[in-house]
């Protein structure tokens, strides 16, 4: 049996008795990011919640070192797993450094009282999270931004040796998501803190995790690294998306194809497409793409949003059969858009396809 | 940062130590019998010449004044406790009908006891009114269950005080001659008719209450994170709320018990004390909250016994006037809060 730091198994969760997910088996190292991602209601806060006991978990065991959590005291616990919950406190004249001091309260004595030592810590914590301009403001009044920052700092001044967050970047703009997930990363590393979380972004999920849970339906549907997880038909499938589709390359998504005959022929590559493919997609106009090397960014997004796309093997020069083709889509079209300015040695049939194009009388848009 | 704190609290603390001293002084000598403070001075070193002026401080005015303070005091508290559990700023013992529900189960005690010529002892008295105050807790709980809405939670707590008064007056309707007397005056509210022994028995009473919810000041302020966070930095929920539960209501009882009903103190109290030293960090707050409700209740109780003197008002009616403007402050000041 190797040691993982944090174990569960056969764990299952679920409110009054009734079981949501079963047999969920985390194995986490410290210093390791496990993100849970799945559709709203699939249960992620529920897997959270039972782990940091806010709820009773139904069935198996949550080990923290090889010690079952649930014989341990809450306030050991509490030393050794902190959280980043949904609920807002809703304070009353309390500033944000008494909110972040309240994470020493399972070191504090009787009363509750700081020691030096735990000021220092609560300091530490608050620049950690670039907050200590904060310290003396109302926590009330912080912004969403401010407010994820300062119970972060909460938690991590708890000197926990796992982290569990809720969608800690739900109501962040893109420079606090990234600057909360950096500051995380650095816990993981510099602290070995364990972190395990949920996130509704993709992209950054990618990005942060180690190790990427897919919570759906009555078990854990995939649990692996961001290279097994994030796969095209994987995450399509997890969300049920019939309309757009996942890029894992990108972490994004693609809205729907157009429906119906594709009039438009759009020649790219290298990237100058991409705003004219979800231009016209925004217009609801199918068309046609090419003549796309395989390893062009151009490639990915015409895939999701073109009628079809005439596509070329990586590195190779344009052959007959594709140029073939894309006459033959040019043909059944009214208009083509070129957005090459400069050809090389690989792409440069594009240039006779433009050529041709205006020869047969087409429309000409060119970028 | 902190210096300016401390300098505050200090300052906060200073300014109130002096109103207590000065509203002592003023009980002590005013009334429906003016005593010069020479007169005062000389009786409290024992060598009062007046035995008339001597008899009305010590047996009178005196042990009123005390248990002004001590049962303000606990008013205050269980106020403070009851914000905290409801976290809500406009729960007090009085609007959410705890003070009611000892009121009535006091009332049923006496007349009970009067009606067959026992004698009521402060002990038993205490005993029913915690009954009572817990009796009416349970139905707030209750209802605290089904709806989320805290607005609700004090309409519920006011209906519940209703229904209360209204039985009580209706066992005061049925009951015998003595006991109407004794009653009436008591579910108005008053110190009055406070002796030493009752004096006793509410100052171990409270003081060793009041002296466990500051030993709460710690789980106080890991609950004022709310439940959730409290639970995940290793506060026993379950028993915390009882143990809130349970101190509000006896202290609450207690003032009951020994003074009927008494409006408004419990909200005005914190809040004042919350805003005045610009925390709520319960190590600090719950004992400025003590000071402030006797503070408190020696200035309402001063003004029952001195306006329309000799004609005494009901303390409620003071209260009241003070306390329920500084209700609806608050709740002015929330709904431009939340906007």
């Amino acid at each position: 049996m190797t040691d993982f730091f944090f174990k569960t198994s056969e764990l299952s969760v679920g409110y009054n008795g009734k079981s949501l997910i079963s047999n969920i088996e985390i194995r986490l190292n410290r210093g390791e990011i496990l993100t849970l991602i799945g559709p709203n209601g699939a249960g992620k806060s529920t897997i959270l919640k039972s782990i940091t006991r806010h709820i009773e978990k139904l069935y198996g065991t949550v080990l923290i070192e090889n010690t079952a959590t649930e014989t341990m005291s809450a306030n050991a616990l509490a030393q050794k797993v902190s959280v980043v919950l949904t609920d807002k406190p809703k304070t009353e004249l309390l500033t944000s450094e008494d909110v972040v001091a309240s994470g020493r309260y399972p070191y504090t004595g009787r009363l509750g009282i700081l020691s030096e030592q735990d000021k220092a810590i609560v300091t530490e914590a608050m620049s950690l999270v670039n907050a200590l301009s904060l310290r003396n403001t109302d926590f009330a009044q912080l912004s969403d931004g401010q407010r994820q920052r300062i119970l972060l700092a909460r938690a991590i001044c708890q000197e926990p040796e796992i982290i569990v967050l809720d969608e800690p970047t739900s109501f962040l703009d893109l420079r606090y998501e990234l600057e909360l997930l950096s500051i995380l990363r650095c816990l993981a590393k510099d602290r070995g803190i364990a972190v395990i979380m949920s996130l509704h972004n993709l992209a950054m999920a990618q990005k942060v995790s180690d190790y990427v849970m897919c919570v759906r339906g009555e078990t854990i549907a995939h649990y692996g690294t961001p290279q097994e997880i994030f796969k095209r038909e994987l995450i399509s499938g997890l969300y049920d998306l019939d309309n757009g589709s996942y890029n894992p390359l990108f972490g994004s998504v693609e809205m729907a194809k157009p429906e119906g005959e594709a009039k438009a022929f759009v020649i790219a590559g290298g990237g100058t497409g991409i705003g004219i493919y979800r231009k016209l997609q925004k217009e609801g106009t199918p068309f046609f793409s090419g003549i796309l090397h395989e390893n062009d960014i151009d490639f990915q997004v015409a895939s999701d949003l073109a009628a079809e796309v005439v596509a070329e093997k990586s590195f190779c020069e344009i052959s007959d059969a594709s140029y073939n083709r894309a006459l033959k889509l040019i043909e059944k079209c009214d208009v083509v858009i070129n957005c090459l300015s400069q050809y090389g040695i690989a792409n440069k049939r594009n240039a006779d396809l433009f050529a041709q194009a205006k020869k047969m009388g087409k429309k000409i848009a060119a970028m | 940062m902190k210096e300016k704190h401390s300098l505050r609290n200090l300052t906060v603390i200073g300014i109130m130590l002096v109103l207590f001293a000065a509203l002592a002084v003023l009980n002590i000598s005013l009334g429906s019998v003016k005593i010069p403070f020479s007169e005062t001075t000389k009786i409290f070193f024992g060598k009062g010449t007046n035995d008339t002026f001597q008899e009305l401080i010590w047996r009178i005015r005196l042990p009123r004044m005390t248990a002004a303070i001590i049962l303000g005091g606990a008013l205050a508290l269980s106020g403070f406790l009851l914000q905290t559990f409801f976290n809500n700023p406009i729960a007090g013992p009085f609007v959410l009908g705890i003070s009611s529900g000892a009121k009535l189960a006091v009332a049923l005690l006496m007349v009970y006891v009067i009606g067959r010529n026992g004698v009521v002892t402060s002990p038993a008295m205490i005993l029913s009114a915690f009954a009572g105050a817990l009796l009416s807790m349970g139905f707030v709980l209750l209802v605290s269950q089904r709806i989320q809405k805290s607005s609700m939670l004090i309409v519920a707590g006011v209906m519940i005080g209703y229904i209360c008064s209204a039985i009580t007056d209706f066992v005061v309707t049925f009951a015998s001659d003595a006991s109407i007397v004794n009653l009436h005056n008591w579910s108005k509210g008053s110190f009055s008719g406070a002796s030493w022994e009752d004096v006793g028995i509410m100052a171990v009473v409270v003081l060793v209450t009041s002296v466990i919810v500051f030993f709460l000041s710690k789980p106080v302020g890991a609950y004022q994170m709310g439940e959730s966070y409290a639970k995940s930095i290793g506060l026993n929920i379950k028993l915390f709320r009882a143990s809130l539960v349970v101190l509000s209501s006896f202290l609450a009882a207690c003032v009951t018990a020994f003074a009927g009903p008494v409006s408004f103190v419990g909200i005005a109290v914190p809040h004042l004390v919350k805003s005045a030293l610009k925390t709520s960090k319960p190590l600090i707050v719950i004992p400025t909250c003590f000071l402030g409700g006797a503070i408190f209740c020696l200035g309402c109780d001063l003004i029952a016994r001195t306006v329309f003197a000799p004609t005494e008002i009901s303390i409620s009616s003071v209260t009241a006037i003070f306390g329920a403007p500084i209700v609806i402050y608050i709740m002015v000041k929330r709904r431009s809060a939340v906007r």
